[in-house]
């Protein structure tokens, strides 16, 4: 397994590492811009996005439009600071035809900056801060992942119909933490919920103790937290520890699970998560999916791997329509908000903002396995404030 | 705050003060003796809590994993040393800073390498996974473990330092190093006993921590940053400096979360300024030197 990911990688690093001049000969290859963590915390979701679009696009035969892919990798390593740099060396330096990335938010909006004043097609295939189809929203710029509304705020509803009125929210105190605790409490409150307490914890620590007896002390009906990866892991460890897990139901947008929960292990049992994806979900996209990907990566698909598997498809259904042009802009803008097909996660299909409109499910774990309770939101649809286009 | 929860705050801090004490004794041993400021020592907790879940995965004991676990972080230690901190020791703080960063870079590659970015979980033994009720809330037995270990360490730390020949001649290098070659003794032998004890003290912070704290890519850095204002609070050298610093700094944080929420993460700091600013030294640092 590890083999044949250190095989996968030092081929990415050497068709992306060597700078290559593309010529006229060659002008009619298709070039993606990748930028993604292939370092650093998120290097695990960097490489899920990437083999899964090479999945994709081989199952296209390698051919998007009729047009031979070539990929363009930059290592983003999460680092806002170094993503201007990074966007303009595949905007300006590779003259990629189309861009897609980032995992990170503070990349995101970085990335936002520049593209908003480029050309260049643009997908995210992660990062979920509002504001790319929100307030920075643009034409060319589409998103395949979700937006951090859509995993909080159905969870809302979830807690209200169990009859959980009195909450304590807890999260990482940066853009994601506090754009889902802004989505959960909008929901929450409107059905008559009450928020006992919120607990800021500074990013990225994971000295949660304090806090924790401070919600043993207040016993709330239900928790809703914000972590995500290792911050999560030890946030449902510490939990089940406290002693809370058996005594106030824990939730989260899926992220306080997903990709850690082996980690977890069986502190994790039990809780209940909203995302717009599961592991399990059954459907024969998602099977024929999740076969094809270990095939190749030798790992287990997640969340990640379809936003990437999803941008390919969609690129793919598009790129038909319009014979591999990407110089005519407007009809292949047209053709991607006109896009649905059958993803891994249910139907797929993009809203007037260019987020995906989806359905978002609730999860809950059940003898170490994410097990789909039911649908938590149908086509659940990003509010896209401050969004101009297609008003 | 009603009398329980402060008391079980107080739990909390006293917790999460024992460990950082852990990591931060062996940062103040390297730093006050040998004069090297050790940007690896967060590597070595790293090490030694990716060590506990790599063999207790393979046996099944972590038990066993400290058991092998120490020994092997000694060893590494001991290669560090030789290899490159011990080419430093006449160098400037610039140059070491520049080493022991490299180092970093080094070990986080080699963690990528051979255990790849997951996050790992590690169990506790079968015997201490029980909790036990405290208040409104559990603490597991680990835990309570840990911290017993934690303050058996310090005591016997203590001991070897005031009562042993070894430990007079620590104490005597971590006020006047050159003083103590004049007189005679075997500087680079003692630099290196001191360098395999600091790193294998890193090493078991990280392999008791392990199962609390689950295993991951980069969680030296945190620590590391942690154990430095530690070890500036106790004062550079200090042992018992870096006990009641670690104290400090965890009381303070566990208390800033629950009593000053917003004002959190820079309540560590404040406490290290007002720190510095009455003891300029630290609580316990040595006397000024004019070196």
């Amino acid at each position: 397994m590890t083999l044949s990911r250190r095989a996968l990688l030092g081929a990415a690093a050497c068709s992306t590492l060597l700078p290559r001049r593309t010529f006229a000969a060659s002008a009619a290859k298709l070039r993606i811009g990748l930028l993604l963590p292939y370092s650093g915390t998120y290097a695990a979701l960097g490489h899920n996005i990437t083999d899964a679009m090479k999945l994709a696009a081989g199952e296209h035969g390698g051919k998007l439009g009729g047009r031979e892919v070539e990929w363009v990798a930059v290592d983003d390593e999460s680092d806002p600071a170094k993503a201007p740099a990074n966007v303009n060396k595949l905007i300006a330096g590779e003259k990629v035809d189309i861009l897609t990335g980032p995992v990170h938010s503070g990349v995101a909006m970085a990335m936002m900056q520049i593209v908003r004043q480029e050309e260049v097609l643009t997908i995210v295939t992660n990062a979920g801060a509002q504001a790319v189809t929100g307030t920075l929203c643009a034409p060319h710029v589409f998103r395949t992942s979700f937006s951090n509304w859509q995993t909080s705020y159905p969870c809302a509803d979830v807690l209200l119909k169990a009859n959980q009125k009195k909450a304590v929210l807890m999260f990482w105190n940066y853009s994601f933490g506090q754009e889902s605790m802004a989505a959960f409490k909008e929901g929450y409150l409107k059905g008559g919920g009450t928020i006992v307490k919120e607990i800021a914890v500074p990013f990225p620590s994971t000295e949660f103790q304090a806090n924790l007896s401070e919600i043993a002390a207040l016993a709330p009906d239900a928790v809703f937290v914000f972590f995500a990866g290792a911050g999560a892991a030890k946030f449902v460890k510490d939990y089940a520890d406290a002693g809370l897990r058996d005594k106030v139901q824990l939730y989260g947008s899926g992220f306080l699970t997903e990709g850690v929960l082996a980690a977890e292990g069986p502190a994790a049992e039990g809780i209940k998560t909203t995302l717009h994806y599961a592991d399990g979900l059954d459907n024969a996209a998602n099977r024929k999916f999740r076969a094809a990907f270990k095939k190749a990566t030798g790992r287990e698909a997640d969340v990640y791997a379809v936003a990437g598997y999803d941008t390919v498809n969609a690129l793919a259904l598009a790129l038909q329509k319009v014979k591999g042009d990407t110089g005519a802009r407007k009809e292949l803008i047209a053709a991607l908000e006109s896009t649905r097909f059958d993803s891994p996660r249910g139907p797929f299909r993009f809203s007037k903002a260019h987020n995906p409109i989806q359905d978002v499910y609730l999860r809950q774990v059940k003898g170490g396995a994410e097990t789909v309770l039911g649908v938590a939101m149908k086509d659940a649809e990003d509010p896209a404030a401050g969004c101009k286009m297609g008003k | 705050m009603s009398l329980s929860l402060f008391a079980l705050q107080l739990v909390n801090g006293v917790e999460y003060g024992l460990l950082l004490f852990l990591v931060a004794s062996g940062l103040t041993l390297v730093f006050g003796v040998l004069g090297v400021l050790n940007f690896a020592h967060g590597s070595f907790y790293m090490l030694g809590a990716y060590l506990a879940f790599w063999i207790s995965e393979r046996t099944g004991s972590l038990w066993l994993a400290i058991l092998l676990g120490v020994p092997a972080m000694v060893l590494i230690g001991l290669l560090v040393e030789r290899l490159a901190i011990s080419r430093l020791y006449a160098r400037d703080h610039l140059s070491q800073v520049l080493l022991t960063y490299g180092l970093v870079l080094l070990f986080n590659e080699l963690q990528r390498a051979l255990w790849g970015n997951e996050v790992h979980g590690v169990s506790t033994p079968g015997a201490l996974s029980f909790t036990v009720p405290l208040g409104a809330q559990t603490w597991p037995a680990w835990r309570a473990f840990t911290s017993f270990s934690c303050i058996l360490l310090a005591l016997g730390m203590r001991q070897v330092v005031l009562k042993t020949r070894f430990g007079m001649r620590v104490r005597a290098g971590a006020s006047n190093a050159e003083m103590v070659e004049a007189l005679g003794i075997d500087v680079r032998r003692l630099f290196s006993i001191l360098f395999c004890a600091g790193t294998a003290l890193a090493g078991l912070a990280g392999m008791l921590a392990a199962p609390l704290t689950t295993v991951y890519p980069g969680m030296g850095e945190s620590v590391l940053i942690l154990s430095f204002v530690v070890v500036v609070i106790g004062g550079i050298g200090s042992i018992k400096g870096a006990f009641f610093g670690a104290l400090l700094v965890a009381l303070a944080d566990t208390f800033g979360k629950v009593l000053l929420p917003g004002f959190a993460s820079a309540m560590v700091y404040a406490v290290m300024a007002a720190v510095l600013l009455w003891r300029p030294r630290g609580l316990l640092g040595a006397a000024p030197e004019g070196r």
